[in-house]
């Protein structure tokens, strides 16, 4: 009888040990982890401000005024399609019959941290987005993410310097996917405006548009 | 350009000094062995600015005031 008991006993502290056994595992991977402290980088807003503006600087230092002040106003950079780069359109300057009055085919819009959303300067059609990244596997403090202006920037310098290259290391998508095709069609209306603001400001003269 | 940080001088010197000459060739093959893209910030022919991509010493113009490294371009999203 009391073999029994004792049988029974070890094969029920037995089936315990088995069920047991995984949290009493996880609970001491937990403690572990506790007294390990990882490699973590606490979120640092006065880091990331002070990144941010020597961003601004580089990025002003190396775009145009114009771009510079869509940048600042507007919070986007257009760059002109490379296929007809020195076109500038319609609005801005050049004479009749001049190469740089003929419109360009298309354009992109660059905006901090979402993708390039290529277009028709024309009519305003969207055509694509391009989702591209610039991580810095390093992740030097946590984050593999640039300052806002240094993605502009890296955007700018890799559609203005080799078009080609930075297409085809981004993924291609229709537009809509993950830019809002309503706030583009918004923003290229504010542009339009800025731009005829702009060019009266330079001017001081009414420029007529329909 | 470095997360959490911006801008980050990596290397500066004058190109007529062939020791400065020298540890600036270095600084740039190494970022390229990083993967990084360099590029040169230039006035083009029409007057715009716009980026010139280098991929060797030899490419980057003699009177490049600076060459910028950032990480490669990949699909996000």
């Amino acid at each position: 009888m009391i073999f029994a008991l004792l049988v029974t006993a070890v094969v029920i502290s037995a089936l315990a040990w088995e069920i047991g056994r995984p949290s009493a595992k996880e609970w001491y991977r937990g403690r572990k982890q506790q007294r390990r402290p990882e490699a973590t980088y606490d979120h640092d807003p006065g880091r990331e401000r002070r990144a941010e503006q020597r961003a601004r600087e580089l990025l002003k230092s190396c775009v145009n005024q114009e771009e510079w002040e869509m940048y600042c106003e507007l919070g986007l950079i257009r760059v002109w399609g490379s296929d007809q780069s020195r076109s500038r359109g319609r609005i801005e300057m050049g004479r009749a019959g001049d190469e740089r009055d003929a419109p360009a085919p298309y354009a992109y819009l660059i905006y901090p941290h979402k993708p390039v959303v290529a277009y028709v300067p024309q009519t305003g059609q969207l055509i694509s987005e391009y989702c591209v990244e610039f991580p810095d596997e390093s992740r030097p403090f946590g984050s593999a993410r640039l300052p806002e202006s240094d993605d502009v920037l890296a955007k700018w310098m890799a559609l203005t310097g080799d078009e080609r290259r930075l297409v085809a290391s981004a993924n291609m998508h229709l537009p809509g996917r993950q830019v809002d095709t309503k706030q583009v069609a918004r923003d290229l209306v504010r542009l339009g405006q800025w731009e005829r603001a702009r060019i009266q400001r330079r001017h001081g003269s009414k420029v007529w548009s329909q | 350009m470095k997360p959490g940080y911006g801008e980050v001088l990596i290397a500066e010197g004058d190109l007529d000094v062939d020791a400065q000459e020298r540890e600036m060739v270095q600084a740039f093959r190494a970022q390229l062995d990083q993967g990084m893209w360099a590029a040169v910030p230039v006035d083009s022919a029409n007057g715009r600015r716009e980026a010139e991509i280098v991929r060797s010493f030899e490419e980057i113009p003699r009177d490049a005031e600076r060459v910028i490294f950032f990480p490669q371009a990949s699909g996000g999203c």
